[in-house]
C-alpha cells in the first residue's frame, strides 16, 4: 500500500451495524498520517472480550458502524516527518489508547488510561476532530507515535498481539500493587484469555501460582501447560475451605456477574482483590471481609503506554506470548459465538494481512 | 456526691445503697443550665449475680486465691438493658498487671454487642462491655518491667493473642493468624478459657504486652477514646501512608470516629473534607475541626462538584450504603477505607473501581505498638477526643442517645466516681 492517495488512507474492515453485533464487510477512510503519525499495514488483531461487549451494545455506549479490535500488530508503511522512533518496515502495536490529553497528572505519570479529561479509545470513541476511531478489524490503521509500541524482533507478530490488552490488563495490577515481589501467593479467577496471561506473567515473575475456575476440565491444561501449582473449583465448597486464607493476591478476570466474598475468603490478612474484568450488576460484599483482616477490593484498566512498552520486553525476557488460535476475517462471527461461550484457547487473532489481500 | 440507704419496694424491701451524683444539665442552646440528679450506682448484692458477696472482700481487697472481687455494669440479655453485676478477676500473673479503672468510653461496638446485633460474633451474657479504659496500676506481678503502682494505664480492644504468629510478631496483634482476645464478650485461650469483662467495672487485670502508656500530658478521661475510636482511624492513615502533608483527605460521617479522623488529618498537614448527611454539622466542622470542605452527602450538586477530589477517604458510617456513591469523590489511585462495618452487604461496580484504579479497603483498629505511638502522637498534638462524662448509672440512656447519635462525640463513663464505696481503693 502506498501513501500517495493523497488527503485520507482507503481502508477495508469489518465492522457492525447495530446491536445485534453481526459483522460485515466495511470500507472507510483513515486521515492521512499527520507529521507525529505512523501508517501501518495491519497483520494480526487480537479478539478481546470487550470487542464482544460493544459489538453488542451491551454497555449501552456503542455507534454504529463500529469496527472493533485493540490488540493490533502491524508493519510501518509511512511515517511523519516529526516521528523519531519508528521506520517504515518498523514492527508496530497499538492498544486501547489512541490519544489523551498529555498535561493532566494521570497523562503526566504515564497513566494515560486515567488520563483526567478521558482518554481516546482506539474504536467507539470520540477522536480529537471529532470522528468516531476505527479499530484494528481492518488492513491498515494511522496512529500517533506516542501511543504506538515496538513488538520486539524476537516476540512473533501473531502472538503478541493479545499482550496489548489481555496482556498489559494483568501485567499492570501485578507490578503497580507490587505482586511479584517476594514469592507471594497469587490466584487467578477465570482461565480466559486475561487469566492464562496471568498465570504466564506470575510464574515467571516466580509466585506460587493458584488458579480458581468453574470448569473442573481446565485442571490439567492449568497445571501442565500453563504451570499452574494448585487448582480451585469454586463451585467446590470443601475445595474452596480448605484454601481459606492461603492467598495474598487475587486476579479477577470474570466479567459475568459473580459474588467477591467466595474470594475474599481466600485473601490471607492484608490480601487485595483486583477486578479486571467488568461485571454488569455491582459486586457484592460482606463489609467485615474487608475490615477484620484489612483486605482491599480494587480495580484496574489496562496500563499506560510505558507500562506497556516494559511488559513487552518483560515477554521477549521471558518467552511469553498468548496461546492464541489463528482464524481467518471471515470466521469472526463465528468466532464470537464461541468467544461467548469461552470456547477458545486462549485468544483469536485475526489474521488480517492474509484476510484483506485474498479478498 | 452523696450517698445514703433507701428501701426499695420493688426490690422485696432489701436495703440498696444508693449513690447520687449532680451533674449539670448539659447545655442545650437556648436553655439554661440546670442540675439534674442522676442516681450513680446500685450496689445491691442481691440484685444480680450468683456469687454470694462476702464482706471483707471489698474495698479492693484479694480473696485469698489472689483473685479480685469486681463490680461493674453488665448486659443480661439481648435487650441490652444494663445492670450491676458482680465478678471475679484473675490473680497478677508475673506478667500481669491490675489497674483501678477511672474512666472508660463507650464505643458504638458496645451498643451493638450488649444487643447481639452482630451474627459473625454473638454476644454471651452476661456481658460487661467497654473497650476503651484507663486507670491507674495498682499492682504488678513479678516480670512486669514497664509499670509500676500509680502509672497511668490504658486498654483497647486487645487483650491477648498468640504472641508467636507473624502479625503479633509485627505487633499486628489485632490481625493474629491464631486469634486476637477481645477486651470483653470473648473467651480467652490463652490463659484459662474464662470469660473476658471489659470497662465498665472498678478493675482489670491485663497482661503487660497489651497494656498502654497513657502520656501525661493527656487528660485521662478524654484519652480513654484514642484506644479505639482514635486508633481505629489512625492506624489506616499510617497503613496506607496517608499522612503525606498536602494529599486531600475526606471523612464520611462525623461521629467520634470521623471527629478523630479529622483531628489527626489536621495535625498530619491534610486538607479535609467532612462529608455528612447533615448539614447541620458544617458549622462545627468548619470552625472547631477546621474541615477546609464540607459537603452534603445527600445533594447530588454537591457531591458532583467534589468528584475526583479526594486521595484517601475514611468511611465510618455503620449503616448500609452504597460505594458507589462515595467512589467517584475519589482521585486516580484514590483509596477509600472502611472502618465502620454495616450488617448488610456492600455494594460497588468494577467499573468505578477500575475507571480510576480505586480501591475500598478496610481497618480493624490498631496493634499495640502502633496505639502506644498514636498516643505519643496525641500528646504532643494536643490531640483527644471531645467527651461528655456521665456516671455508670448513666449507661442505658446513653446508650439510647448513641443509637440516635445524640453526642459529641463520646461519653465516657467516670467510673471511679461511680464505684461504690466499699469497691474503692483503700485510701
Ligand atoms: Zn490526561
Ligand atoms: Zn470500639
Ligand atoms: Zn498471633
Amino acid at each position: 500500500m502506498s501513501s500517495a492517495l493523497g488527503h485520507e488512507k482507503k481502508c477495508r474492515g469489518y465492522a457492525a451495524r447495530e446491536a445485534s453485533g453481526h459483522l460485515s464487510p466495511f470500507e472507510f477512510t483513515r486521515s492521512a498520517p499527520g507529521s507525529k503519525d505512523v501508517g501501518f499495514r495491519v497483520c494480526f488483531c487480537g479478539i478481546c472480550h470487550t470487542d464482544l461487549h460493544q459489538i453488542r451494545s451491551e454497555w449501552g455506549s456503542s455507534v454504529y458502524p463500529m469496527v472493533p479490535g485493540h490488540e493490533i500488530v502491524g508493519i510501518v508503511d509511512e511515517v511523519g516527518s516529526e516521528v523519531s522512533r519508528f521506520r517504515p518496515g518498523d514492527r508496530v502495536g497499538v492498544g486501547c489508547i489512541v490519544n489523551s490529553c498529555r498535561e493532566c497528572n494521570a497523562c503526566k505519570r504515564k497513566s494515560e488510561q486515567y488520563c483526567h479529561r478521558g482518554a481516546t479509545f482506539t474504536y467507539n470513541s470520540t477522536d480529537r476532530e471529532g470522528t468516531i476511531t476505527y479499530g484494528g478489524y481492518s488492513d491498515y490503521m494511522v496512529v500517533s507515535e506516542d501511543y504506538a509500541f515496538k513488538i520486539p524482533e524476537n516476540l512473533p507478530l501473531d502472538g503478541a498481539a493479545p499482550l496489548l490488552v489481555a496482556g498489559v490488563t494483568v501485567y499492570s495490577p501485578i507490578k503497580y500493587y507490587q505482586m511479584e515481589s517476594g514469592g507471594r501467593n497469587f490466584g487467578v479467577v477465570g482461565l480466559g484469555g486475561v487469566g492464562h496471561m496471568a498465570v504466564k506473567f506470575a510464574k515467571a515473575m516466580g509466585m506460587h501460582v493458584t488458579v480458581i475456575s468453574t470448569s473442573p476440565s481446565k485442571e490439567e491444561e492449568a497445571k501442565k501447560s500453563l504451570g499452574a501449582d494448585q487448582f480451585l473449583v469454586s463451585r467446590d465448597e470443601a475445595q474452596m475451605k480448605e484454601a481459606k486464607g492461603t492467598l495474598d493476591f487475587i486476579i479477577d478476570t470474570v466479567s459475568a456477574p459473580h459474588p467477591a466474598d467466595l474470594y475474599l475468603d481466600l485473601l490471607s490478612a492484608n490480601g487485595k482483590l483486583i477486578l479486571v474484568g467488568v461485571p454488569p450488576e455491582p459486586m457484592q460484599f460482606k463489609p467485615r471481609a474487608l475490615v477484620s483482616e484489612r483486605k482491599t477490593i480494587g480495580g484496574s484498566m489496562v496500563g499506560g503506554m510505558e507500562e506497556t512498552q516494559e511488559m513487552l520486553d518483560f515477554c521477549v525476557k521471558h518467552n511469553i506470548v498468548c496461546e492464541i488460535e489463528k482464524i481467518n476475517m471471515d470466521y469472526v462471527n463465528t468466532a464470537m459465538e464461541r468467544l461467548a461461550k469461552g470456547d477458545v484457547h486462549y485468544r483469536f487473532v485475526i489474521d488480517c494481512e492474509n484476510s484483506f489481500r485474498a479478498s | 456526691m452523696r450517698s445514703f440507704r433507701v428501701l426499695s419496694k420493688e426490690e422485696g424491701s432489701v436495703c440498696l445503697s444508693v449513690s447520687w451524683l449532680e451533674v449539670p444539665e448539659r447545655r442545650k442552646e437556648g436553655s439554661t443550665v440546670e442540675r439534674r440528679i442522676v442516681p450513680l450506682v446500685l450496689s445491691s448484692f442481691h440484685l444480680l449475680t450468683a456469687r454470694q458477696p462476702q464482706a471483707g472482700h471489698f474495698q479492693g481487697k484479694m480473696a485469698k486465691s489472689g483473685a479480685k472481687e469486681c463490680w461493674g455494669y453488665a448486659a443480661y440479655d439481648r435487650s441490652g438493658l444494663m445492670k450491676p453485676f458482680r465478678f471475679m478477676r484473675r490473680p497478677c500473673r508475673p506478667e500481669d498487671i491490675c489497674f483501678q479503672i477511672k474512666f472508660c468510653g463507650i464505643c458504638h461496638t458496645d451498643l451493638h454487642q450488649i444487643k447481639d446485633d452482630w451474627k459473625e460474633i454473638p454476644a454471651s451474657y452476661p456481658m460487661v462491655p467497654g473497650h476503651e479504659v484507663v486507670g491507674i496500676v495498682c499492682e504488678v506481678g513479678g516480670a512486669v518491667r514497664n509499670f509500676k503502682p500509680g502509672d497511668r494505664i490504658g486498654v483497647g480492644c486487645i487483650s491477648n493473642s498468640c504472641g508467636q504468629c507473624d502479625h503479633c510478631r509485627k505487633s499486628m496483634e489485632q490481625y493474629c493468624e491464631r486469634k486476637m482476645i477481645w477486651t470483653y464478650n470473648d473467651k480467652d485461650i490463652y490463659i484459662d478459657g474464662s470469660p473476658t469483662y471489659g470497662g465498665y467495672s472498678t478493675l482489670m487485670v491485663i497482661p503487660e504486652r497489651y497494656a498502654l502508656r497513657i502520656p501525661e500530658g493527656l487528660p485521662l478521661d478524654a484519652a480513654a477514646p484514642l484506644l479505639c475510636a482514635g486508633i481505629t482511624v489512625y492506624s489506616p492513615m499510617k497503613h496506607y501512608d496517608m499522612e503525606r502533608g498536602g494529599k486531600s483527605f475526606g471523612v464520611i460521617g462525623l461521629g467520634g470516629l470521623g471527629f478523630m479522623a479529622a483531628k489527626f488529618a489536621r495535625a498530619l498537614g491534610m486538607r479535609i473534607t467532612v462529608v455528612s448527611t447533615s448539614p447541620g454539622k458544617e458549622q462545627e466542622a468548619r470552625t472547631s475541626l477546621h474541615a477546609d470542605n464540607f459537603v452534603v452527602s445527600t445533594d447530588p450538586r454537591q457531591m458532583k462538584a467534589a468528584e475526583k477530589t479526594l486521595d484517601f477517604i475514611i468511611d465510618t458510617v455503620a449503616a448500609e450504603h452504597s460505594m458507589d456513591q462515595y467512589l467517584p469523590l475519589l482521585k486516580t489511585n484514590g483509596k477509600i477505607i472502611l472502618v465502620g462495618i454495616p450488617a448488610k452487604p456492600l455494594e460497588c461496580s468494577a467499573l468505578s473501581l477500575h475507571s480510576a484504579r480505586r480501591c475500598v479497603g478496610g481497618s480493624l483498629i490498631g496493634g499495640i505498638r502502633e496505639t502506644q505511638e498514636m498516643l505519643d502522637f496525641c500528646a504532643r498534638h494536643h490531640i483527644f477526643c471531645k467527651i461528655e462524662r456521665i456516671p455508670i448509672s448513666y449507661v442505658n440512656e446513653a446508650m439510647v442517645r448513641l443509637a440516635k447519635s445524640d453526642v459529641k462525640y463520646r461519653f465516657v463513663i467516670d467510673v471511679a466516681a461511680s464505684t461504690p464505696p466499699e469497691f474503692r481503693p483503700i485510701q
